[in-house]
């Protein structure tokens, strides 16, 4: 427990201590909520849809979460470059508890993350329909970081350095966020995308926060929760094989 | 209790290979408890590569390593609890203080509250970076990162310290002081020492049986009088060279030294 706690601890300071970071991370969601935001708002409202600042806000919270998310796992590399990696490997705890304690600090500095994006859509002009279930939808939220982060995890512990990270961003990161119905809603959708949208774990965890915040649910949230934490399990699992098979 | 065996490191034909090349070849060894026992070898001989064996960073492609009695492959964490190391490559977190980085040892190796922040305290004074505690790694120098590295691998009283040529880039005082504490360590606690090395003239001073090693096979294991005899030579460096051969490589060791140093700095 105590090394988890530690490990966990260590990725909040770091987060603390980059403040550039977390103002720098914070510019992407805005520019979406503002130019999708009020952009489409009138054309959405005209289609019948109603307020699409409220429809978008559940959307741009999750794209915060997963981008920080992916990004804190795959720092990984980092530790391996700079040589910290192997100052916990050759400790005498088993890897499994590294691999929590890592993605547990991700997520809750990603959680963060989300959290601080929600308060800006709040100023925007985000409304709740139910205000009591914000509690609940912090643990959507913190279900989405962790199974992103495990997903980071997962991969940085097979790749050598940051090279492919370009590739993971826009063949695996962009497309998780472009087509899981972030920006748009999942009804009356093409075959081949509402296919794509099921199988993309963060349309459950998007679909989840809209049930929740604003009374608007495509699959059901009981189902959301299902699926978000059955890949939740599969991903842990993934990612404490691979962590554990790292060499350096 | 089970009786404590003499060799704590015991290596039976250790070979690695990455890929087709074999970068530990057939190895075999032990050291005593309480020894200092020196790894010596041109740049690629294979010293690292026996290290990350011995401390389960790397599993062997085959062979047995025991280390304090337990199997480095099968009783992994049996093995990590006894050894503490101090790695060739820079190793600590550098957005975190020098405290942070110690502390975060002292839980990972479950070192008692009570006794944890008394050692911190007496390791940072030691290597005097008590006054700088609370700095960010990041702002420290390369000579103040190594040694606030050795004090991390003491923390937990290891039985064995590994040092993978702990002296790179410090300046020679640093250097001498480093070595009388480690040799102090070691009669006082009978810490079992586990060096690598370029500069003969520490294996020769402070070790009390060298192994020298090239190409990842070892060619002798001795103390420094048996080398010499052995070789006829009159200084452990000619004994080296007679052993290792090759003058050239030499020159090359010393340009990669520089470029690691250099490499440290700019790291800063
Ligand atoms: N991960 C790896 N993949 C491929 N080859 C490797 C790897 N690690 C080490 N080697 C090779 O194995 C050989 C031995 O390397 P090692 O780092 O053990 O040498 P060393 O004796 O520590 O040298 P130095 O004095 O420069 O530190 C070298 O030729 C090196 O290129
Ligand atoms: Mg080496």
């Amino acid at each position: 427990m105590s090394t988890i706690y530690i490990l966990w601890l260590r990725q909040l300071k770091r987060y603390f201590r980059s403040r550039a970071r977390i103002v720098g991370s914070l510019g992407q969601p805005l520019l979406f909520l503002l130019a999708l935001g009020f952009g489409f708002g009138p054309i959405y409202a005209k289609a019948g849809g109603g307020n699409f600042i409220e429809f978008l806000a559940p959307g741009i919270i999750a794209m915060s979460i997963l981008f920080t998310a992916v990004f804190t796992g795959i720092e990984i590399i980092w530790d391996k470059q700079f040589g910290f990696l192997k100052e916990t490997l050759v400790a005498p705890i088993s890897r499994v508890n590294i691999m929590l304690g890592r993605t547990l600090g991700g997520a809750t500095v990603a959680t963060l993350q989300g959290v601080i994006v929600a308060i800006i859509s709040f100023f925007i002009g985000f409304r709740l329909e139910h205000p009591t279930s914000l509690l609940l939808a912090l643990v959507v939220m913190f279900l989405i970081a962790l199974i992103f982060t495990a997903l980071g995890t997962a991969i940085a512990s097979v790749l050598e350095d940051m090279q492919g990270f370009q590739l993971i961003m826009n063949f695996l990161v962009m497309p998780l966020f472009f087509l899981s119905g972030a920006l748009f809603p999942l009804d009356n959708l093409p075959k081949a995308i509402i296919t794509i949208a099921r199988i993309d774990p963060l349309s459950y965890g998007i679909d989840a926060l809209r049930g929740i915040l604003i009374g608007q649910s495509h699959f059901g949230v009981m189902l959301d929760f299902m699926v978000l934490i059955g890949v939740l399990a599969i991903l842990l699992a993934i990612g404490s094989y691979l962590f554990s098979q790292i060499e350096i | 209790m089970k009786k404590e065996t003499e060799k704590i490191i015991e290596v039976h034909g250790v070979t690695k290979k990455f890929g087709d090349f074999t970068a530990v070849d057939d190895v075999s060894f032990d050291v005593k408890r309480g020894e200092i026992f020196a790894f010596l070898g041109p740049n690629g001989a294979g010293k690292t590569t026996t290290i990350k064996m011995l401390t389960t960073l790397l599993v062997p492609t085959s062979g047995e390593i025991t280390i304090d009695g337990k199997d480095a492959a099968k009783d992994k964490n049996g093995a990590r609890k006894s050894f503490g190391i101090v790695f060739q490559d820079p190793s600590l977190d550098d957005e975190l203080t020098a405290m942070e980085n110690l502390h975060f040892h002292a839980v990972l190796y479950k070192v008692p509250k009570k006794t944890r922040d008394k050692r911190i305290e007496q390791l940072l004074k030691l290597v005097e970076l008590w006054d700088r505690r609370d700095s960010l790694v990041k702002e420290f120098s390369g000579g103040m990162k190594r040694r606030l590295e050795i004090a991390r691998g003491l923390i937990h009283h290891p039985k064995i310290l590994f040092l993978d040529e702990p002296t790179i880039g410090l300046d020679p005082q640093t250097r001498n002081y480093l070595w009388k504490y480690i040799e102090e360590l070691n009669k006082s606690e009978g810490i079992t020492i586990f060096l690598t090395t370029h500069y003969m003239e520490e294996a020769d001073k402070v070790a009390q049986r060298i192994a020298i090693i090239d190409h990842g096979k070892i060619m002798t294991i001795g103390t420094s009088a048996e080398l010499k005899k052995q070789t006829k030579t009159e200084s452990l460096e000619d004994a080296f060279l007679a052993l290792t051969g090759k003058q050239i490589r030499e020159e090359e060791g010393s340009a990669k030294d520089r470029m690691r140093i250099h490499r440290q700095m700019w790291r800063r």
